[in-house]
């Protein structure tokens, strides 16, 4: 069970508050993260990352156990602390705007 | 007893305001989708409770929502906007060849007959359907492929696709704007298109006569007549009574014919109402007077609407998409701003009445006549 934490606004769209949890089969990966938090929420399809090419949106970041996984491959295994449900896995919407 | 409902779509959220057919008591229900960019609300004419709204942000894209209750509930549906084939490029500000990119929908156009199918404006310019209320959207190619793709541009605002109209009249006939390329027609329901700016002159632009890359801020169209419209251009108020064949300008004693909106008296198709702005450099009111400009002929002699509106120290704008009528037999005017305000007159113009004046910048303003 990965925990996630969604930002306001993604949390108000999945009507969720707090953490929400995905399972995923085999090893964790931000990919296999996303794609179950898309599923689970279909809702969220097209905001986290772009639907036709999958890029990960300008301003949302992903964040992991005081790391930066913004840049890092979709297939990067996530740290052993997120897989264990010991940290959550961290959707950042960057400060920028108003 | 009959009553209106008005879709205010703002930079933070949605409002819906509704009243009787008095128009004089409001109750304000909002905001919908608190935080985000509300291009555009529309109900269907098919089925009044049925809407969609065009739901956006910088940071997490494009949402479409629709409602099965007159906007009391929503619920997201599809958001996938894939363009055709390969997009291709278009001309940047500078002139040079840039890669089609799918950023919002600006406007969302129901369908007259059938409350699943609706369209959609989207930027960068190009329309797409849906016929399944929403949960999935194909792109009627044919305008961009058209072959003057590649010559249109982005205006200040975005290259966005603004206004659609579809005519009651002859099921295989609409229309688009396009800001900068111009307004295009379809007479096969969307298959095939045709620029129809002929007439439109541009000083912006290499060529001010040129087929495509007049910055067209919005049309309208009376339904009694859907071979007229009239257009608010960058510059200069237009009509035509050819369905676009030829244009001819008709701002005649307007102050400035710069400006965003354009709208038509349900009940008087000669009618139209503007809201005259100062200039592409100063997008607010002339002296800091808001007032909206009617005229009963058609275009050319215009009169000034100020009664209500405020006459001094007033430097808002009124965005292209932010004017709409009812349909009561005293026709009702709406405008908002974006200062906020959405102003009402329930007598054609004559005089006017804020029904809310701090609501985030007002984006768009759409009108139900409800039975």
């Amino acid at each position: 069970m990965i925990r996630v934490l969604l930002p306001a606004h993604l949390r108000t769209l999945a009507r969720v508050t707090g953490e929400v949890q995905v399972d995923v089969v085999g090893l964790p990966t931000l990919l296999s993260v996303l794609d179950a938090l898309e599923v689970r929420y279909p809702m969220l399809r097209g905001t986290i990352r772009d639907q036709v090419t999958q890029q990960r949106r300008p301003f949302v970041r992903f964040f992991a156990c005081q790391e930066d996984f913004s840049h890092e491959p979709p297939e990067t295994p996530l740290p052993g602390d997120v897989v264990k449900g010991a940290e959550p896995l961290l959707i950042v919407g960057a400060i920028a705007g108003g | 007893m009959s009553g209106v409902r008005v879709l205010v779509g703002t930079r933070k959220g949605a409002f819906v305001l509704t009243s009787d057919a008095k128009r004089e008591k409001w109750e304000v229900n909002g905001p919908h989708f608190a935080g985000w960019e509300m291009y555009h609300i529309k109900g269907s004419p098919a089925d009044p409770n049925r809407l969609y709204a065009s739901q956006s942000s910088g940071w997490f894209g494009q949402l479409i929502q629709r409602s099965n209750d007159g906007g009391k509930t929503w619920e997201p549906v599809g958001n996938k906007f894939a363009y055709d084939g390969v997009p291709g490029t278009h001309q940047w500000y500078d002139g040079t060849a840039h890669p089609w990119e799918f950023k919002r929908v600006w406007h969302l156009e129901p369908s007259l007959n059938d409350p699943d199918t609706v369209y959609a404006g989207v930027e960068d310019a190009a329309l797409f359907r849906s016929t399944d209320g929403g949960q999935n959207w194909q792109e009627l190619s044919g305008l961009r492929g058209h072959g003057s793709g590649p010559r249109w541009q982005p205006g200040a605002g975005g290259m966005c696709l603004h206004s659609i109209i579809l005519d009651p009249k002859n099921r295989e006939r609409m229309f688009i704007a396009i800001s900068a390329a111009g307004a295009f027609r379809s007479d096969d329901a969307g298959k095939t298109w045709q620029p129809i700016n002929r007439g439109l002159h541009s000083q912006y632009i290499p060529d001010p006569n040129a087929e495509v890359g007049h910055c067209v801020h919005h049309i309208a169209m009376h339904g009694s007549r859907p071979n007229v419209l009239f257009m608010q251009k960058h510059w200069d108020v237009m009509r035509t009574d050819d369905a676009g064949d030829s244009w001819k300008e008709i701002s005649g004693n307007l102050p400035t014919d710069f400006g965003f909106v354009i709208d038509i008296h349900a009940h008087e198709p000669e009618t139209i109402y503007v809201v005259p702005i100062k200039s592409d450099s100063e997008h607010f009111p002339l002296d800091g007077k808001l007032r909206v400009y009617r005229s009963r002929s058609g275009g050319n002699e215009w009169e000034e609407l100020a009664k209500g509106l405020p006459q001094r120290d007033c430097y808002v704008n009124v965005l292209r998409d932010a004017m709409a009528v009812d349909t009561l037999d005293s026709c009702g005017v709406y405008f908002g701003t974006t200062g906020g305000q959405v102003y009402a007159s329930s007598n054609a113009g004559d005089s006017w009445t804020p029904i809310v004046r701090d609501l985030p910048a007002v984006l768009s303003v759409e009108v139900q006549t409800l039975p």
